[in-house]
């Protein structure tokens, strides 16, 4: 089986949030970049999978659409285990243009397995993966918490809103991935980084597409008023509060 | 032009987001003048159909066709496409819940429509039509202008408070084209929650962190639920140690909420945890690190153990249940 892991470029979870230019762009200085952590954990666990059981995963390939700052992040998923990488060199202006951009590669190739991340920690799109599958005219699962390949059988389990289901889908489809698929992501080793300077990176131009939204601008979230401490010999204080100034309880 | 709503049933009840959502679509419908359409799938009772004209839904279209009995992304994108069309839809509204997240870019694509995800407010301008949502986790909102004549947006759970606005309403058995040949979803099994109050659903949300110690003390957690008929939820050490299964993590990477109040015991308040928790409308931390980053974001709380402080506060609320 071929399968391809879409990853995003994001700032580091733990990175403060700022903007330049009358909050239209985001202020770059001293981010730390990461994979996308969704898309990153649906690259270990296809990797789990391929270690697992030899022979059943044939290749993982991993694309982004991005332009070269985005290299290191590529590397990164090469490192801990992903056996090519694609960028698309353009900057992503909204999901409909990302999932149009991918669609064009996937369709040069063929891949039996698409994964992508429930959500982007930048954008918080939940877009790219169900749009990339209605481009694409396949099947897609949404919200899969668990994946399994046995004997070329795949097992998958979505999350339901108050509960789960295991599903069965003909390839190729897109799984769209989210926590709970494995336990943490994987950490390269030093010669996982060593291995990924020769592994191949492909870099295609984008196709003219036009996006469906723009983003205007950004907003800080209002701030919160200072905490009201109550004393801890004094719960009953903290309860009166919740229910007579909150209105909470 | 109308704007569509597609509303969820849980065992032919509606799931609480779909009387936030006809509510919330009322409200644009005025600013519109336009009206509002539900769409139902599944085995939904007239009487429970009724209940949505009580938020404003004047067209109710009820698809009842067995072959929807569970969610397939194409069929149902196929479905809702018809009823955009049969409406003469200009918007379309989702939750954005996983059946949201599932239908809503595969709509977005097949009619070429822009989407909003997670938005939390009506628009603040109709033209061009700028809509605020959440971006980075949280940490920021993104004004989103929705460039295509047809628009969809999905409102995060919880942020629209249910008000009723009855209206004389008329439902509609719809019976959209349906090919058994595009149905490639098969469920083989299904894992339902039963007897507990789901956490995207809940006011009042429990939560534990590391400061809880171990799994041996959760059950004065999840007596103070059972008090304040809340769900329990949990912090990301607390679900990667298996003290608490992945459906209760609450944070960036887990699930995103939104109560009414959010109660946090032993929660130091990690940024990824802020970003799932932070559109809560009460945070009340109980911590004993007095620089915990907890802090930053509650509205009340106490320095202090979890421990020691939780039988206490089940006792107030106790006492406080008992007098109302």
């Amino acid at each position: 089986m071929k399968v391809l892991v879409c990853i995003s470029h994001v700032p580091d979870t733990t990175t403060k949030i700022k903007f330049l230019n009358d909050n239209t762009v985001l202020d770059t200085t001293g981010i730390q970049w990461i994979i996308n952590p969704w898309d990153e954990l649906a690259l270990t666990r296809i990797l789990d999978i391929k270690d697992a059981k030899p022979g059943s995963i044939e290749n993982v390939t991993v694309i982004n659409v991005g332009l070269a700052d985005t290299e290191p992040t590529i590397r990164k998923a090469l490192a801990i285990g992903a056996d090519k990488g694609v960028r698309v060199n353009a900057e992503a202006k909204d999901s409909f243009y990302i999932a149009t951009q991918l669609s064009e590669y996937i369709k040069k190739e063929s891949f039996d397995i698409i994964l992508c991340g429930i959500e982007s920690a930048d954008g918080n799109g939940s877009s790219v993966g169900g749009m990339l599958s209605e481009l694409l005219g396949i099947p897609s699962v949404s919200a899969v918490s668990f994946l399994d390949i046995d004997g070329g059988q795949i097992q998958l389990k979505r999350e339901i809103d108050g509960g789960q289901e295991l599903v069965n889908i003909p390839t190729p489809f897109v799984a769209i991935v989210q926590k709970g698929i494995c336990k943490e992501a994987r950490i390269p080793s030093m010669r996982g980084i060593m291995g990924a300077r020769t592994k191949p990176l492909q870099v295609l131009e984008p196709i003219v597409c036009e996006s469906l939204v723009d983003i205007a601008n950004y907003e800080y979230p209002k701030p919160r008023a200072a905490c009201k401490k109550v004393d801890p010999e004094n719960v009953k204080e903290l309860i009166h509060l919740l229910h007579n100034e909150a209105k909470v309880l | 032009m109308s704007i569509l709503v597609y509303t969820e049933n849980w065992d032919g009840k509606f799931k609480k987001v779909s009387f936030e959502l006809i509510t919330y679509a009322n409200e644009l419908a005025k600013k519109l003048n336009t009206s509002v359409t539900a769409l139902s799938i599944g085995q939904v009772s007239e009487e429970e159909l009724k209940k949505l004209g009580t938020y404003g839904a004047s067209k109710i279209l009820s698809v009842t066709d067995e072959k929807l009995i569970t969610l397939d992304n194409q069929s149902y994108t196929s479905v809702i496409a018809q009823a955009v069309a049969k409406e003469n839809a200009a918007i379309v509204l989702f939750a954005q819940n996983n059946a949201g997240k599932a239908i809503a870019p595969r709509l977005s694509v097949r009619l070429k429509a822009g989407i909003a995800n997670g938005v939390m407010s009506l628009p603040s301008n109709l033209a061009p039509f700028t809509i605020t949502k959440k971006s980075y986790t949280s940490k920021a909102m993104a004004n989103v202008v929705i460039k295509t004549p047809i628009k969809i947006v999905t409102l995060l759970q919880n942020t629209i408070g249910i008000v009723e606005s009855p209206v004389s309403s008329t439902i509609e058995n719809f019976t959209p084209e349906i090919n058994p040949a595009e149905i490639k979803t098969i469920v083989k099994e299904v894992n339902k929650v039963t007897g507990k109050i789901l956490l995207t659903d809940a006011e009042i949300v429990v939560s534990g962190g590391r400061g809880m110690k171990g799994p041996e003390n959760w059950g004065a957690i999840e007596e103070l639920a059972q008090v304040l008929n809340a769900a329990t939820a949990c912090s990301r050490p607390v679900s990667d140690e298996g003290w608490r299964p992945h459906d209760e993590h609450t944070g960036q990477t887990g699930k995103i909420i939104a109560p009414n109040l959010y109660l946090a015991f032993g929660i130091s308040g990690a940024i990824q945890h802020l970003g799932g928790i932070s559109s809560s409308k009460c945070i009340v931390a109980i911590n004993k690190d007095p620089d915990a980053p907890i802090w930053e974001a509650a509205n009340y709380g106490i320095v202090g153990d979890a421990l020691k402080i939780l039988p206490e506060f089940i006792a107030a609320v106790k006492e406080l249940k008992a007098g109302q």
